[in-house]
């Protein structure tokens, strides 16, 4: 049976100060299941009474070994792995491996494939933020709001569901465009929740933003300041609430973004309420993008046409021997993309998310490493936890928005 | 590659000696592994690459001179540019500088990169592993270390897995 | 349990008494939280109030495993993980059941590696397996209404 492997507090002391050696402090666990919905994470934290002197996170109990994995597998096979990395913005990291691949292979993705991938992102951004109002609030204990907002992200998954077939791990976009075209009902659907999330974001604000409790409970806790977070390499809301305005999506845009207007919500203060109040921002800036996205979708073919990489059409098959003879080398062996690495990135809920891809000419990749940005965040948690009390701790997690599959991969 | 990306470029390579190479857009240094804490600082100081989003390794198995190569992007938040270094390790030792000094964010990239490679970095202040348990022997993202898969099982092969595969009990 | 001992082997007894305690057994199970990965959110959608779980009984999810009955294990174990897993286990009181929530819960899933366990039932002893990656919340539902079913069927002997 296995045993669990423990770390005594002399091998951590370099970690903690020397009032834990002489019991002066308690050093106490926060095991990796804890009532908190944000994963499997183990903080040790030190205390002086109430008080945090150190909180250091032991991360691990979620590795899955999906860079290895990958190595295995060819390039098309290996998306499937990618969804479950981040796994509340599933299709971020569909887009970021295929922006890769496209980025290594010389692929373009016509106009209808970016604006139907813009879309579906913004969409998946407003469904991760709500998941992370609903659970941070419900840490700090206001339940309705949890109820609300999985409410409000059924309607979301309905739409995935409707493009794909899966609610969550769609692997709907492929290098090279999309999978297949959106459904007829898409653009009314989307519409409709569009329509429908402005004034649900308004009731959310009504709970939370003017709420006395929740004020108390999040102004001046979990501060940072900007050249930390750039020290320690924080991106993301965290970035912005502390009033650096740097967003991917402005600064090297992909897929588009250069056609939208929209803004970058910042804050100055940097602490737990200022995180809050640029997530409900972004949610709205996400839902304008949307609508001008779903206004200008153009008309055409949803993935590109070079026959060496992208499979043909199932129609062609009966008709034509080099699509035949493609389909077949495409399907059983792969495609094999040129020798060389690249790095791409793009701006996930959480901060920047990027992918290194390092190919050696087979149809395997020879290295896949996923850039996330849950572990900065989690770097930064002994900073922003010091010297508040044990019960802020939850609210600083629940600020933070972390995901733990995006920190262990 | 714009003004200040070929001035650091340029800079770099004639004072530490390293050859650069583009790609696809992206512009790589191979920096001799001695220098890489000066070339870091220098860039961060001198040209303004303030962080350093990507620390990662990838191994060229059958090769042993070298047989890792660690890559590092820095991004410059002022001029939205990556620039990508690339330090070769050899097999045995597998050992290189921390830059943890200049950017403290590479104190857990660099302890993925000892926890699955198995790289020592010289002057890291707290190198254990980070994903794996700790007691666990070997580094997982070497190329000669086995997936570790489970035969599937069909019906001719069913009873002989089942008897090996491991099962709780009440 | 004296009370079927003092009712000795007088069958009709018997037999109500068994369908009264497994009636209350599977009307108000508390599911203890143990959303590791993916399966957590689709769980966490389960609770809310589309597909809502509290119909069935599990309105609270207990953080404590001394304070719950059924473990929903929703997610991909882990080497590190799996220890602690047993550990949770075996510091929830008797009856006790367990769900294994997904593929990888149920066989290793997509993950055929090093680092995940293929399949929870390695390391507890699995009693309802609902397919998918990630199951959508009725999914999970069918697979509560099957423990529940399980559980009306079990017999007195079966109890410790």
């Amino acid at each position: 049976m296995r045993e669990i492997q423990e770390f005594t507090l002399d091998e951590l002391r370099h970690l903690f100060s020397p009032r834990a050696q002489t019991g002066e402090t308690m050093v106490l666990n926060m095991g990796p299941q804890h009532p908190s919905t944000h994963g499997v994470l183990r903080l040790i934290v030190e205390l002086d009474g109430e008080i945090v002197v150190n909180c250091v996170p032991d991360i691990g109990f979620l590795h899955t070994g999906i860079e290895k994995n990958m190595e295995y597998k060819t390039y098309l096979k290996a998306e499937v792995m990618t969804d479950r990395i981040d796994y509340l913005y599933a299709i971020g990291n569909n887009l970021v491996y295929c922006l890769g691949i496209e980025k290594l292979t010389g692929l373009k993705p016509p106009p209808r494939a970016d604006a139907i991938r813009v879309i579906l992102t913004e969409l998946s951004r407003i469904q991760s933020h709500l998941i992370w109002i609903g659970t941070s609030a419900l840490d700090l204990a206001a339940m309705s709001v949890f109820l609300y907002a999985m409410r409000e992200r059924e309607m979301i998954l309905d739409i995935f569901e409707l493009v794909s077939g899966q609610r969550m791990m769609t692997t709907y976009i492929r290098p090279g465009g999309l999978w297949r075209d959106v459904p007829a009902e898409f653009e009314a659907a989307v519409r409709h929740v569009i329509d429908v999330l402005p004034k649900r974001i308004d009731e959310y604000e009504a709970l939370l933003t003017k709420n006395y409790l929740f004020m108390d409970r999040t102004k001046g806790i979990g501060k940072i300041d900007t050249a930390t977070c750039l020290a320690w390499n924080v991106s993301g809301p965290v970035l912005r609430a502390t009033g650096m305005a740097h967003d991917q999506r402005k600064a090297n845009p992909y897929s588009g973004y250069e056609q939208y207007d929209f803004d970058i919500p910042t804050q100055t203060e940097g602490d737990v309420y200022a995180r809050y109040q640029v997530r409900v921002a972004e949610m709205r800036e996400s839902v304008k993008i949307v609508r001008q996205a779903l206004d200008k979708l153009p008309y055409g073919p949803v993935i590109d046409n070079n026959r060496k990489y992208v499979p043909p059409p199932r129609s062609e098959l009966s008709v034509s021997m080099e699509s035949l003879i493609h389909h077949f080398k495409l399907w059983t062996e792969g495609f094999t993309p040129p020798v060389g690495s690249v790095y791409t990135s793009i701006e996930s809920p959480r901060g920047e998310l990027g992918v290194f891809l390092e190919s050696d000419g087979s149809p395997k990749p020879y290295r896949v490493h996923y850039r996330t940005p849950s572990i900065p965040l989690l770097q930064i948690m002994p900073i922003l936890s010091k010297g508040h009390f044990v019960a802020d701790l939850v609210g600083i997690i629940g600020s933070i928005d972390i995901v733990l599959g995006d920190a262990d991969r | 590659m714009d003004e200040s990306l070929q001035l650091a470029v340029k800079a770099i390579s004639e004072r530490f000696g390293a050859s650069a190479g583009e790609f696809r857009g992206e512009t790589t240094l191979l920096v001799p592994a001695a220098k890489i804490v000066e070339a870091c600082l220098a860039l961060r100081d001198e040209f303004g690459f303030d962080t350093l989003p990507v620390e990662t390794a990838v191994d060229y198995y059958p090769k042993t001179e070298p047989r890792f190569n660690v890559v590092y992007v820095l991004y410059s938040t002022a001029s939205h540019t990556y620039l990508n270094l690339r330090a070769s390790v050899n097999a045995d030792p597998a050992e290189i500088d921390t830059v943890e000094s200049i950017y403290p964010s590479a104190n857990w990239r660099e302890r993925e990169i000892w926890d699955l490679f198995g790289i020592r970095f010289k002057g890291h202040s707290d190198l254990r592993r980070l994903m794996m348990p700790p007691n666990w022997e070997g580094h997982p993202l070497r190329k000669d270390y086995p997936l570790g898969y489970e035969e599937v099982q069909y019906t001719f092969n069913y009873e002989e897995i089942q008897l090996q595969k491991p099962r709780g009990e009440r | 349990m004296g009370i079927e001992q003092k009712a000795g082997n007088m069958g009709v007894v018997t037999t109500t008494l068994e369908q009264a305690i497994n009636w209350s057994r599977t009307n108000s199970m508390w599911p203890m939280l143990f959303g590791l990965a993916c399966c957590a959110i689709e769980m966490m959608g389960a609770q809310a109030p589309s597909y809502d779980m509290s119909r069935f009984g599990m309105e609270l999810m207990r953080a404590s495993p001394r304070q719950s009955d059924l473990m929903i294990v929703a997610g991909r174990v882990s080497q590190k993980m799996a220890p602690v897993l047993r550990n949770l286990y075996d510091m929830m009181p008797d009856p006790k059941w367990v769900i294994a929530m997904g593929d990888c819960a149920a066989c290793g899933g997509v993950f055929n590696n090093y680092a995940v366990l293929q399949g929870v039932d390695e390391v507890v002893p699995v009693d309802v397996y609902v397919a998918g990656c990630p199951p959508r919340p009725e999914g999970l539902i069918n697979g509560v209404i099957l423990l529940h079913k399980k559980v009306a069927a079990e017999k007195l002997a079966a109890w410790k």
